[in-house]
Order: C-alpha cells, then structure tokens, then sequence
C-alpha cells in the first residue's frame, strides 16, 4: 500500500522549487555513514493483510471464544456501543496533545469531564488526564510523595499486585528509596507490621480491592502512616468504587488505579488507562496533562491545558515527571462509559458484580475438596484453595471451553493451591453452573 | 491544481456572550435517565450494605451525568466537531509527525481475536498474538539495525526511561557507578526529565551555529562519569547530525553509551539506520513513524531497540520462539517490569499492519515523500519568514518569526493562532528553545503538493497582515469556536473538575 500523494510529475516540480535536480542533493548524510541494507518484506495489499491478520487472530482462543473468569488486575465488562462508537471517531482519534486549545475544545472538554467524573469516583479533589497504566500510575504517585515528603523510605503492601510492585521496584532503581514490603495474613496486611512505618516513611501503599480481591481493614495502619507524617496511596479499581467507600473518605492522599475497566477491551494487556487523583494540596506535583476551565477574551468558557510549569516539555530534568504522551483515548473511553451507565446504572453495576461473585463464591465453593483461601470481604474477585493443582485444572476448564481463574504461584510459590477468580456483571448464572460443574468433574 | 484557501474574512464571526460551546455533560444531566442498560441481575441480589464492612460502604451513589444515548452520542460528536484532527484539517505540528492513520489498521487491530485477550490467558491460547508480537520484533530489529527490541515501553518518554535504566544497569554490570547524561541544549524535554527520573546528572551541551551538537563540545563534556549521550538523529531542527560517528566514537572511547532519541525515525527509514550509526539503543514512537493514531494525546508505544551488550538487561517479559512455540521469558539480568502486562499490544498491531502494508519500499518511499516535502515547504516558507538554518532539511525545519516580531510585534504565538482562521492546525511553537520565536514544521510525507501550497500561502498572507494591521493578527482567532483563552487565569485560580 502506498500513502504517499507524491506523483513524479509534482517530484519534479518540487526538487526544482527546493533548488536541487535530484533527490540525494537533499541529503547531508555524510558518505562515511553506511546506507540502510535491510530484508524486509514486499509490502501488502489491503486483501492480503487481511488474509495475513484475520489469520493471525484466528489462531487466538479469547474472552468471546470460551468463557472467561480471568481478572487480577484486567476485567471483563461488557462495553456499550456508544463508547466503541465514538472511540472510533477520527476527530478525536487523529488529533494530538490539545497545544493550541482552541482548536481543541472538544478533547479538552472531553478530558475535563473525565477528570470531574474520577474526582466524584475517588472522592478526591483533581485529577489528571490520564497516565499510561495501572503499574506506573501507582509509580509515579510513590516518586511524588518521595519529592514532597523528602523522605526515602516507602511502606507497601504485599497485598498490592506483584506486576506493580516489580514494576515500583524498577522506578525506583535510579533512587536512593528503598521499599519496605508489609508482609500479609490471611489475605491482608498483618497489622504487626504497622511497625515498619515510622517517620522515614514517605508513604504507605495499598491495594482496593488487594491483589486476592479481599477488602482489607485499614483504620489502625492508615491511622499509624497519618501521624508519622506518610503519605498514603491506595491504588482502586474504579468499578469497586460504585459500591465501596472512596478512598479519600477513609484517608488516601492520593488514588491511582487501572482504568481499563471503564471501557476499554482487555487487548492482550494495554493500552489501558492510568489514573491519577490527588488532595488539592498536592496539585503542583502531580505528573501528567491537566485541564482546566478558563475564558475566552469574550468571557465565554473554554477548556486548556494547565499548570504546565511541573511539565518535562516546561521544566525538562525538574518537571514531575516525563511523561509527554498518555492515553487520552482510553480516557474518553471511560468518560462516555461512565455517563452511558449513569448515577443510577453504575450502582447496578456495582451490585451485580458484588452478587455474581458472591453466587460464585458460593457454588464453587460448595464443591468438594474447594475452600475460600482467605475469608475477607470481596468485590467481584475471589481466591480459592483447590485440591488439584489449578494450572493443570486450568488446562482441563480451557479444553472445555473455559478459561480458569489465576494459578497463584504465578505470584507466590507458596500459594501452590491457590486460584484467583474474577466474575463480573458479564457471567451470567448459567455460565456459572456451567463453569462449577466443569470443576467439579475436573476434581472429580 | 491549487486548493482553495479559505479567507477569515469570509466567514462568520463566533456569537458574541456568555452560552458556552457545548454544556458538560453535566448540565445536559437530568434525573431518571439512562443511556445503557444492564440485563437483569439473574442471582440473588446483594445489598453492598450486608456484603461489605460498615465502614466500607458507599453512602451515596457516584453523582455520575445521566443522559440518553442520543444525548451521549450528540454532545461527544459535537465536541468532536470543535476539534482539529489530522482527519480533517492539516496538521503541521513540528516533532509529532501527524501523518495520514490508514484505515486497515483500525479495522484489523480491532478484530475480536486480538481485542478480547485476557492478558494472563496460557500461552498456547494465544499463539497468534505471541506469533505476531515476534515477528513485529523481528521488523523492528531489521528496521533499526539492533540485536533485541522490547515492546513494553507505553511511550517514547516511557521507552527513553527504559533505556536509561538498562544504561544504569550496563555500567554496575561492569562494577561503574557513572552519573553524567549529556544532551544537547536542542533536546525534547523528556530526555532531561527521564534522565533525571533516573538519578543521573544531566550535562546540556551547546549546539553550534549551524544547529548541530558540535563535537567540540561532547569531546570538553565527555568524561569517565559519562554513562550516556542521547541524541535526537535527524535533530529537533530537522538537521542531519554529520558529525554522528565522531560523536559516537568520542563517547564509546570513555567508555559510554549512545542513545538515539527516535522520534524523528521518520527521516530514516530505508536510507540510515540507528546501528550502523553507532547508537546502542534506540526508541522508536509508533504513533508518529508507523502511523498509529495520536489520539488527542494517547496511546502510543516507544518501543526500544538495543544492541547485543545491553540485550541482557532488556525488560521483561519478552517474546521467545522456541520450536515453533511462541512463550514470554524475562532476561536473567532484566531491569525488571516498567508496566504490567506485555505493552500497548493493540497499538502494536497497528504498527504491524503498517509495516506490513507498506513493506522494505514503501517505508523507504515514507523517509523520502517527507523529506522532499519538507523542503519544498521550506522553500516556500522562507518567501515569508526566515529559516533558523537554511540548509537542506530532514523531514522537518524550524522558521523564525523573530524578525517579524522585531518590526511589527507580532510573535509565533500570534501566527500559531491566525493559522487557525485559515483552517491549518498551528506548527509547535517556541521549540526548539535554541532558536528564538520557534515556529517547528513537520508537514510529513502523506500530504500533497496542494496542501503544503495553501498552508505557505496563508502563512504567507499573515506576515503580510502583520505588517499592515498587526492587531488582527494579534486578536486570533476568531473563527474558531472560542476566540484566545486565557491560560493565566487558568493556572492562577485552577478550576479542575465539576
């Protein structure tokens, strides 16, 4: 395929209007520089590409193809129309970063909608426009209470999701913080190690619901991290957010959290939506775009980008962070989800992923040989002790038709039994008997 | 054929008053409505009261908007409609390469065989997508001449950190502790920011006059504490660096490494590649050479390749092909994780299609369509303002309007807004910092002759305004939906949120 609208006839004309007769007299690559060699293949027509990918996809078994009870830390929801729809329109799609905000109203609009509806979602007072993922959101919200606390050490659970500890660990290795993992019991912190936050502590580090799904019980920790002077950061998710209590209610500085759930498809893994929400006291540290309302020079309202002095582009090695591109996309995608259900609709939501999993919790576990791993409190996730060991169960539920919770050794060796399971709203209860009496055959 | 240029003059005014643009959905909001609706709930129901602790539960419901659908389409596309896109309007933003986003990648990227994977879903349920994610390293490795490429990185800036912690890595391997990263006063501002992200001191050397790094300058910074020099090749001015192999020999001589900033790699496909130019890693952006939507500001991918002495140290996980069977391994050395999961995956496969799509020439055909447009754009911009370096140009090139300020007090800032009367997207303005009233154009390679003529005759028909009603120029816009904003008040008194 070619996108390139030069025919030789303009070539021509605008060799000679740049003041050269050939091509190469435009180059100033000097000739000690080797030129590109490369094997690549001849380039496709739209029917062969789509031969060539329809293929490629095709050789995937996915959520739609068998029956999915896969979560920790993606999830299924099933995605109105509408947000697929206005996804696809290339007015938002093929613009960029909105530097000239006043041909840019609608993206700025759009994203300060977003930022006013995950305010109302965490109970904080601003959010930013998006950040690229769950992982580096809660990344980049531990360096911010490093730079405002000045301390070095930071306080997190072992109850947060392994991947975004790995991924902290990585931040951090160019700085002289280090982590203080709380060890957990039963599926929560152990509150005996409300110890190892002192006055060095920068910030504490929790998981809505944890990494096994549970709510945990927070009073005393948060109480301890609030009179050390901490910080504290609790990475949600946003859909637990219809039923459970915002964070800033119970004591959070800050919220970040995976997004992709409002909106976005699983798509192997990304790209999906960091969210970033803070205290207003911290709004001059926060990474990333912001927008806020102003007026125009007749007084009419408009939308800009803001408080571009803590920017990389502004402030290049003292900015907050360096984060140039987000994912703005995934932003309008959560935007429209959220208005599409709506005040009422998003606490139905809430309350069919609570009874779902709870029906599921229920069913499973009444089969033989399969326990609650831990008995907390859940959202729409769960983990269960299976007497068999749950790859090789996963392996027999894939033959049948269905994709299996997570094997948790994949995490912790410990957990060798143990198995993470997610059903949202998108299970129906049938799919459910049919998923528990797969099980119990498999176990039989 | 010339295209008509559309004149402000001709066009109406925006009404004068208070009624904003389009309300927020808010205000569209009213009791009882709803634009989706769930199937019933087909088990028992649960009272979030009874299931969770008392002092978890949410008193209130989220006060989300509720609207139709329809409501919900009209003000999204309405909003839409105030928007430049590339779609719809020229777009010559210098640095972002806002080239043309065919449409098969949006259709293939979003066949259900790829959207509707579970992440953690086993390796042999998804061989397709592992199959195709090798193959996409594969191009990218033949692409940039590098031995590994990781796919995780969600962004160039992303992809620049990744880089400047297997920098860090590389030097404590060989038991080095080195702090210096030295730049370019001409570099985006990332590099600085993730340099300093990662706990080195960054060095800003001087450009010389003709916009280049001069080697002088890397040879007096240049020392044993040098981990890293990053450079952007063809440079934010849009000028090939000539001196690259000295640079680059003068830097792995202390015992550094070099960086390729590839955001301009646009320029370079099929006629140089980073390898054979002494860089050991490289990121690429996907969203401005291989054609991946922008996106009002995201997703991207900054894929990053690195040669065989920093492979070890590649973040995990990584594609792996082992008899025909595709699985996800971490190298033992690895920097560890920068994200979850395995990386902006669907966008990934847009830059599969693409490179697929246009194959070993047409991607050469792309370096070469924005090069020679970018020059004749030039020649025909210089008729208006002055080029900060006159010389034949990369994909890109840098005017000044700091004459033109000189005599009539109109500033980049006020050409930037007048282009938009004309119905052009403004270049990026006040960039590079080396040059005074930057103007930054990048016309890329998919637009025609046509166009580029009737964005350098409306430039050309706001200097000329300048000098004779520069008020008018300075009042831009006024045919956009809003007139110019007022970004002090913005900041000053920060209104965030509803």
């Amino acid at each position: 395929m070619n996108f390139v609208p030069i025919t030789e006839r303009d070539q021509q004309a605008m060799l000679a209007a740049a003041g050269v007769d050939a091509f190469e007299r435009l180059l100033s690559i000097p000739p000690g520089i080797p030129r590109a060699k490369w094997n690549l293949p001849k380039g496709l027509s739209e029917p062969e590409l789509t031969g060539l990918l329809t293929g490629q996809a095709a050789r995937n078994r996915t959520v739609r193809t068998e029956v999915s009870f896969l979560g920790a830390g993606a999830t299924e929801h099933w995605i109105p129309s509408v947000v697929r729809y206005l996804f696809s329109r290339g007015e938002f799609l093929t613009a960029y970063t909105p530097y000239q905000p006043e041909a840019s109203q609608g993206t700025l609009q759009a994203m300060y909608e977003f930022q006013s509806m995950i305010c109302d979602l965490t109970g904080m007072a601003v959010a930013n426009a998006s950040l690229y993922e769950g992982a580096s959101a809660l990344a980049e919200a531990v360096v911010l209470a490093l730079r405002a606390t000045g301390r070095n050490r930071v306080a997190i659970s072992r109850t947060v999701h392994p991947e975004y500890r790995q991924t902290l660990k990585t931040y951090l290795a160019g700085s002289e913080a280090a982590l203080d993992l709380l060890p957990h019991r039963d599926g929560a912190v152990d509150p005996a190690a409300e110890s190892k936050i002192t006055d060095q502590t920068a910030c504490l580090v929790l998981q809505l619901p944890n990494a096994f799904g549970c709510i945990e019980e927070w009073a005393a920790l948060i109480r301890k991290a609030k009179a050390q002077g901490a910080l504290v950061i609790v990475s949600a998710d946003p859909i637990a957010l219809s039923v459970v209590r915002p964070p800033a209610e119970i004591g959070a500085d800050i919220v970040v959290g995976e997004g992709q759930a409002l909106g976005t498809p699983l798509l192997y893994g990304g790209p999906y939506l960091g969210l970033f929400a803070c205290r207003e006291e911290l709004l001059r540290r926060l990474p990333g775009r912001i927008v806020g309302r102003t007026r125009d020079a007749n007084g009419r309202r408009g939308f800009v980008l803001t408080i571009q002095t803590r920017e990389q582009h502004i402030r290049r090695s003292r900015a907050t962070s360096n984060i140039c591109t987000n994912e703005a996309m995934m932003a309008l995608n959560a935007a429209v989800y959220l208005a599409a259900l709506g005040k009422s609709g998003f606490r139905e939501l809430g309350v069919q992923n609570l009874s779902k999993a709870r029906y599921a919790h229920q069913t499973l576990t009444a089969l033989p040989g399969v326990e609650p791993l831990f008995d907390r409190p859940f959202f729409n996730e769960f983990a269960l002790s299976l007497p068999k060991d749950p790859e090789q169960v996963n392996a027999e539920l894939l033959k049948r038709g269905f994709l299996g919770g997570l094997a948790l050794k994949r995490w912790d060796p410990k957990l060798a039994n143990g198995w993470l399971v997610c059903v949202t709203e998108a299970r129906s209860k049938e799919q459910i008997d049919r998923f528990a009496e797969a099980l119990r055959e498999i176990l039989r | 054929m010339k295209e008509s240029i559309p004149t402000a003059e001709a066009e109406t005014q925006p009404v004068e008053g208070l009624l904003p643009v389009e309300p927020l959905l808010k205000e569209l909001s009213s009791s009882g409505r709803r634009a989706f609706e769930l199937p019933p709930l087909d088990v028992p129901a649960v009272d979030p009261a009874r299931a969770l602790p008392a002092d978890w539960v949410r008193r209130e419901p989220v006060p989300l908007p509720e609207v139709s659908e329809l409501d919900l389409v009209r003000h999204f596309l309405r909003l839409a409609h105030l928007n430049f896109s590339v779609e719809t309007h020229f777009y010559p933003l210098g640095s972002c390469t806002m080239k043309y986003n065919p449409k098969i990648n949006e259709e293939l990227s979003a066949l259900s065989g790829f959207t509707d994977l579970h992440p953690y879903q086993p390796e042999e349920s998804v061989q397709g997508m592992l199959g195709l994610l090798w193959e996409l390293e594969g191009l990218f490795r033949e692409i940039l001449g590098m031995a590994r490429v990781t796919l995780q990185p969600a962004a160039g800036a992303h992809g620049e950190f990744t880089a400047l912690l297997m920098t860090r890595a590389y030097h404590a391997s060989r038991g080095e502790k080195r702090r210096k990263v030295i730049l370019p006063d001409s570099a985006h501002g990332t590099n600085p920011a993730s340099a300093a992200l990662c706990g080195f001191e960054v060095v800003e050397i001087p450009s010389n006059a003709r916009g280049r790094v001069s080697l002088e300058a890397v040879r007096k910074a240049v020392d044993g504490e040098t981990a890293l020099l990053m450079m952007t090749n063809p440079n934010t001015l849009g000028l090939f660096e000539e001196e690259v192999l000295k640079i680059s020999e003068a830097v792995h001589a202390a015992g550094g490494l070099m960086y390729l900033d590839g955001a301009n790699m646009n320029a370079l496909l099929g006629l140089v590649r980073p390898g054979d130019m002494g860089f050991d890693m490289v990121h690429v952006n996907i969203h401005k050479t291989f054609s991946i939507p922008h996106g009002s500001g995201g997703p991207g991918g900054g894929p990053v390749g690195v040669g065989p002495a920093l492979a070890p140290f590649l973040p995990g996980p990584l594609v792996e092909e082992r008899e025909g069977a595709f699985r996800l391994v971490s190298p033992e050395q690895s920097i560890g994780r920068v994200r979850s999961f395995f990386g902006n995956v669907n966008a990934l496969i847009r830059a599969y299609v693409y490179i697929r799509a246009l194959g070993g020439a047409g991607l050469k055909r792309v370096a070469e369509g924005a090069i020679l447009n970018a020059n004749y754009l030039k020649a025909k911009v210089s008729e208006a303002l002055e080029i900060a370096v006159d010389e034949p140009c990369m994909h890109e090139f840098i005017a000044t309007a700091a004459p033109l300020k000189k005599a009539t007090g109109v500033r980049a800032l006020d050409i930037a807004k007048r282009l938009l009367d004309y119905g052009f997207y403004a270049p990026t303005i006040y960039f590079p910092l080396i040059v005074p009233e930057a103007l930054m154009i990048e016309p890329s390679e998919t637009e025609s002759r046509a166009t580029l003529d009737a964005f350098a005759e409306a430039l050309s028909r706001i200097v000329a305004e300048a000098r004779t009603d520069p008020d008018r120029v300075r009042r831009a816009p006024r045919n956009c939906p809003v007139s110019r904003l007022d970004e002090v008040q913005a900041a000053r008194e920060p209104d965030l949120r509803w």
